[in-house]
């Protein structure tokens, strides 16, 4: 059997709302293999983001059992929680959440140097990282000194630095034009060729055609899923024109 | 889909034989539209008998019979290229009017339904990404139709997100009947109340 690098086993999370309950997630199952990427769909209020922040062990399920490469995050002490959190789980936000004060290549090295590697190490690794996103260039620069579009992908690559094995993206696209979010669903796409599973969740279909799978959630519960993709193929044995 | 219009645009470029014609009409539409050899010789034959084309010779259109455009060939081409297809009327969409039906249909969850659609169009739009991720930036032609069919299939996804939206907002709180006149629109949409 393989093991997804998330796996979510019926989840679910409730939060009190005054007197009322409010059921944010219900009994939600999802596991997201090595390697690729799973878009879970909805429209606001319909428990996406929840399902974000359990999946990142930000926030922990009222019911069910979360497990992060295989690791069951319940039983975990609160610093085991944040260390996993740090070494093997990326965050790409659509405000991108890049630290300011600092450059494109400390911001990348920023969760290596907290998790102990020393500076000159996570650097190295920082500048790598960049390179490979085609950002060699702008490492020195801070970022307002920097496109949205190449925030985005100084984003991208603070979230798989080093040895992650789980991107979460909320939204990656949403404050870019469409050639921009195009380029950062396309980087998703090779971090998980090179093994990582991603789940990234999202209103918009256009990117959420980029997944492997997409599953849709409403109410807290997941509704519905694609069918297994089908290659491009299909497309193009159509009838003659008219 | 005017192939009259997309032949006068390859010949613009230069005389060219039938086949060569069919070849190319191909290679820029990607295969996508892919046209059987009569379509082209029809179409070449009647392009010639408006005056808009002319071949080398007197006999059958067949693949080694070259054409050439007109100067009534390329004033088509340019009033063709500029002409807005018909957008104004709402067309007679059948996805439009199964969610009209479903909506009103006894026993029928509409959101089902709703969804049934959504999930077939984003599983036909993850066929056309993957098309373009594999070969979107090579070929340029390709990725203009990728993304041409993305953003109608993607149009189409917010339309039904939308209706999902009204359907559920107007089970809460219906909206009041309408006493004024049946506006234009309506009748030309299709639309009975």
């Amino acid at each position: 059997m393989t093991t997804g690098v998330l796996e979510l086993r019926r989840v679910s999370k409730t939060y009190l709302d005054g007197a009322d309950e409010v059921h944010a997630l219900r009994e939600v199952d999802l596991t997201v293999e090595p390697g690729r990427m799973v878009a879970v769909m909805g429209p606001s209020g319909s428990g996406k983001s929840t399902l974000l922040t359990i999946a990142g062990a930000l926030e922990t399920p009222t019911a069910g059992e979360v497990l992060v490469g295989g690791h069951p995050l319940g039983p975990m002490s609160r610093d085991d929680r944040a260390r996993l959190r740090r070494r093997a789980i990326g965050y790409v936000f659509q405000d991108f959440n890049l630290l300011p004060g600092l450059t494109a290549a400390e911001n990348v090295a920023l969760p290596l140097e907290l998790d102990g590697l020393s500076a000159g190490k996570a650097r190295t690794a920082g500048l790598r990282a960049l390179a490979e996103l085609g950002l060699a260039d702008r490492a020195s620069r801070f970022p307002d000194q920097l496109s949205g579009g190449e925030r985005q992908r100084v984003a991208i690559a603070r979230a798989v630095v080093g040895d992650r094995r789980l991107l979460l993206a909320d939204e990656p696209t949403g404050a870019l034009d469409s050639a921009n979010g195009e380029a950062v669903m396309r980087l998703i796409l090779t971090a998980c060729k090179r093994g990582l599973g991603a789940v990234v969740v999202t209103h918009d279909a256009q990117l959420a055609s980029w997944a492997d799978r997409v599953v849709f959630i409403r109410d807290g519960r997941i509704v519905d899923r694609t069918a297994p993709r089908p290659g491009p193929d299909s497309l193009l044995a159509g009838e003659p024109a008219r | 889909m005017s192939i009259r219009h997309a032949l006068l645009a390859l010949l613009s470029e230069g005389p060219k034989y039938g086949l060569q014609l069919r070849e190319e009409f191909e290679a820029r539409t990607c295969e996508v539209w892919p046209l059987n050899v009569g379509q082209v010789y029809t179409t070449l034959q009647r392009l010639e008998r408006d005056g808009l084309v002319e071949s080398n010779d007197e006999g059958d259109a067949g693949p080694q019979k070259g054409f050439r455009i007109t100067a009534g060939g390329a004033e088509e081409l340019a009033g063709w290229l500029r002409t807005p297809p018909d957008l104004a009327s709402p067309p007679r969409d059948e996805l439009v009017i199964k969610v009209l039906i479903a909506v009103r249909l006894p026993g029928v969850d509409v959101h089902e339904v709703i969804q049934a659609h959504r999930r077939y169009l984003v599983e036909l739009m993850q066929q056309w990404t993957r098309l373009k991720e594999e070969e979107g930036d090579v070929d340029l032609g390709l990725g203009l139709v990728v993304d041409a069919e993305l953003y109608r299939l993607d149009s189409v996804v917010r339309w039904l997100d939308t209706a999902d939206g009204r359907i559920r907002r107007a089970a809460f709180d219906p909206p009041a009947p309408v006493s004024a006149p049946v506006p234009q629109i309506r009748r030309r949409a299709g639309v009975r109340r």
